[in-house]
């Protein structure tokens, strides 16, 4: 019996062991996300959506990472003329890497919203307060902050890299952000495609239960595109575990220069 | 056999899903996807950056004289989930280099995979070559 027993003890405490040397293999630090990623699966069933609450480490994957750009309803001429001015590193604006002139990858201005849901959607994290609902991306390392508190969005503003948002709970498991003020000079895409300073955009976050939101994205840009368009639509995002660290993924325009220099140049 | 084919199929979509970062801030308009070139150098420089990583090393290649390369694989996000690290090469590592080279010969290129000195293997994640065309 006593036998019996320290084979169980020495048993459970290997099993203990293991496992904490398992989790401390599952990446404690630096979680690079889902992209690519076959080793975290959702391994257990999903609960129900909890009432009004978007918290979390959310992660669209592969999907969230919009390389090639979209296709987009018609330009305006406005539209058209700034777009040419644009050249990209992947779709219909593709150039040689030495003549691309992204502002993001070539001068590390900042991705800007919405482009930071359109191309790099790495993991991001939402948390919700009293009066704002705070999203903080792992791209860049930046946030933004969506205010709840019932004000309206600014009329005329000064142009932002992440624009005025304010958003409101349109039934207990979707949330909707509205938002104005985007600064003109930031792309959407990784196409080069172009947006005015009037655009609104609409973000839909439906929470589809415990472990899954969807994402849709309307803009609605009529200075330079001829029709609202949807570039988002129903994105699965998926809930990480509590416990993940992110990684740091900034662009810095230090680096961009040093990529510019060492690479891109002598590829022309 | 079905399995197998889905398999196949399942694997295909994989590497198609796992190549699109790569490219993702810089498309591949300035290399020759077509071709491959194996160069056997020393490593020089080893850049954990973004926008993307680059590797820069010492090769004798075809115009038969020793260049200074530098070739350049995805961010260091996407390169972790591969198994590459900032500590994969130091200067004065011998390395095997496969890569895309520019198009217009200077010695860039993309990488599509590494020798280490200990005889591992680190792939990019570059959609394979596309296959020679048929003997007529």
């Amino acid at each position: 019996m006593a036998k019996r027993f320290t084979v169980f003890i020495i048993g459970s405490a290997a099993a203990l062991t293991l496992s904490s040397v398992m989790r401390g293999q599952s990446q404690p630090w630096n979680n690079s996300g889902l992209a690519q990623s076959a080793n975290q699966q959702q391994t257990r069933p999903a609960a129900p959506a909890p009432r009004r609450d978007l918290t979390g480490i959310w992660d669209a994957g592969g999907a969230g990472i919009g390389a090639r750009g979209y296709m987009t309803p018609p330009l305006t001429p406005w539209g058209e003329a700034l777009g040419k001015t644009h050249k990209s590193g992947d779709g219909a604006r593709m150039v040689p890497v030495e003549e691309i002139n992204d502002p993001l990858s070539t001068m590390g201005d900042p991705e800007g919203f919405p482009r930071n849901l359109l191309f790099e959607l790495r993991p991001f994290q939402i948390v919700q307060t009293p009066n704002q609902v705070l999203m903080l991306y792992m791209f860049e390392k930046r946030w933004r902050v969506i205010w709840t508190d019932g004000r309206q969005l600014p009329r005329d503003p000064d142009p932002r890299w992440y624009g005025y948002s304010v958003g409101r709970w349109e039934d207990d498991h979707t949330f909707v952000v509205q938002s104005v003020g985007m600064d003109e000079r930031t792309w959407l895409d990784n196409a080069g495609n172009p947006h005015s300073n009037e655009m609104h955009v609409e973000e839909r976050y439906h929470r589809v239960d415990e472990n899954t939101l969807e994402l849709t994205v309307t803009i609605d840009d009529p200075k330079a595109y001829t029709r609202p368009w949807v570039p988002r639509n129903k994105l699965p995002l998926r809930l990480m575990p509590r416990d993940t660290d992110l990684m740091e993924m900034i662009p810095s325009a230090s680096e961009a220069a040093e990529y510019r220099k060492v690479f891109a140049r002598p590829s022309k | 056999m079905k399995n197998k084919f889905f398999g196949v199929f399942l694997g295909a979509v994989g590497l198609l899903v796992a190549s699109v970062p790569l490219v993702a801030h810089h498309g591949s308009a300035s290399f020759d996807t077509t071709k491959e070139l194996t160069l056997k150098g020393t490593v020089t420089e080893w850049i954990w950056a973004n926008p993307h990583c680059f590797l820069t090393f010492d090769a004798k290649d075809d115009t038969g004289s020793v260049r200074n390369w530098a070739a350049e694989v995805s961010n260091p996000t996407d390169m972790t989930k591969r198994g590459w690290a900032r500590t994969s090469f130091k200067a004065g590592d011998a390395v095997t280099v496969a890569l895309q080279p520019a198009k217009n010969g200077a010695p860039v290129g993309r990488i599509r995979s590494v020798i280490l000195p200990n005889g591992q293997t680190l792939s990019a994640g570059l959609p394979p070559p596309p296959p020679p065309p048929p003997a007529r």
